[in-house]
């Protein structure tokens, strides 16, 4: 089995309220030095696919028809 | 064409709302809609049950969480409309007729590349984004909406230039985004070709920013339409309030005989038995 981590992240310069929201949260439970706090999604898609070319090439499908919108978002796959 | 002949298409799939409220719109103006669900559009309906989407003069994508609103909002609808409903639906903008998309729908159009549009009528990847309210909070209240446009958008024609209409927003997702590194050129572009449509203002008709920018829009955008003015998303919900009796002051200091949102569904079936 193949499995494709897809990790999606907001582009830099692109608000991230939840972020921003936790970690006041964090330093209001005390937490000192915080230098910052994103959110980042992350997918784990499971292959019956043995073939990573093939796998890779399908992920990168899966995030340009769904899992990524490219004006706020950029992604990540890593296939093990 | 009359507005009474005019045929909507109210889509629907797990997850939406309001469709009721934007069918009794348009039904008590006259008109003919149906509460149709994507599956009845594609052919993955029982024979009796399919619909062929050129049959209908009028799309509305209504509000909601779209498939629990899972990746992104209104993503997964729009995937799933791009995948199996674009070869019907391009033809059907590129021949003139409206396509509404209200909350959950202006993030389905926006997702799909039908907004703003600048590559077609339906570019292949999203062109903007309706990200995370500022406030980081689901903003639900009566939110006021200047009517900006010069007079391209098909769906406004019966609220003046620069006047004032009262619709609730209800979303977590609603801050208009174009990508960051041209967002002053295309911002321009939207206001050359006459595609703002509404922004959020105060009682006074003001810019004013949180609280009456419920998301921190860019440019306290609340809703846009196409090139071509046939495409409009915006993220209030004018079919919350087309009766009188569902405006939140009806029974304090709301004089109008319908609520401010009917404007919407009267400009369109004026636009529809106009131009058909």
């Amino acid at each position: 089995m193949v499995v494709a981590e897809v990790r999606i992240e907001l582009k830099k310069g692109v608000a991230d309220p939840e972020g921003a929201n936790t970690r006041k949260a964090l330093e209001l439970l005390g937490f000192k030095g915080i230098e910052g706090v994103s959110t980042v999604r992350l997918f784990e898609i499971k292959f019956a696919e043995r073939d990573t070319t093939k796998v890779k090439a399908q992920v990168e499908e899966m995030c340009k028809r769904l899992l990524a919108n490219p004006v706020i978002q950029s992604y990540r796959i890593d296939i093990r | 064409m009359r507005p009474r002949d005019v045929r909507v298409c109210v889509l629907r799939i797990e997850g939406t709302n309001c469709e009721q409220e934007a069918y009794q719109a348009f039904a008590d103006l006259g008109a003919q809609p149906e509460i149709v669900h994507l599956k009845q559009l594609t052919g993955a309906a029982p024979e009796r049950m399919r619909r062929n989407l050129e049959d209908y003069h009028a799309l509305m994508f209504p509000g909601g969480f779209s498939a629990g609103d899972y990746v992104r909002a209104g993503a997964v609808l729009a995937a799933r409309v791009k995948s199996a409903l674009s070869k019907n639906l391009v033809p059907f903008i590129e021949s003139g007729k409206p396509v509404l998309g209200v909350c959950n729908g202006f993030q389905a159009l926006v997702e799909l590349g039908m907004l703003p549009g600048f590559g077609g009528p339906m570019a292949a990847a999203p062109e903007a984004a309706l990200g995370t309210n500022d406030s980081g909070r689901f903003e639900c209240r009566p939110t006021f909406l200047k009517n900006e446009n010069k007079g391209k958008c098909a769906f406004t024609a019966t609220i003046p230039h620069g006047g004032v209409i009262m619709c609730p927003s209800a979303h977590a997702e609603g801050k208009f985004i174009l990508p960051i590194e041209q967002e002053r050129e295309l911002l321009k572009r939207l206001e050359d070709s006459d595609q703002i449509v509404f922004r959020y203002v105060n009682p006074e008709g003001k810019r004013a920013g949180h609280p009456w920018n419920p998301n921190g829009s860019l440019d306290d955008i609340a809703g846009i339409c196409s090139a071509q003015g046939n495409v409009m998303g915006m993220m209030p919900h004018p079919e919350r309030v087309f009766t009188r009796y569902t405006h939140p002051d009806w029974t304090r200091n709301f004089v109008g005989p319908r609520g401010d949102g009917m404007a919407i569904f009267e400009s369109i079936l004026e636009y529809v038995a106009h131009r058909f």
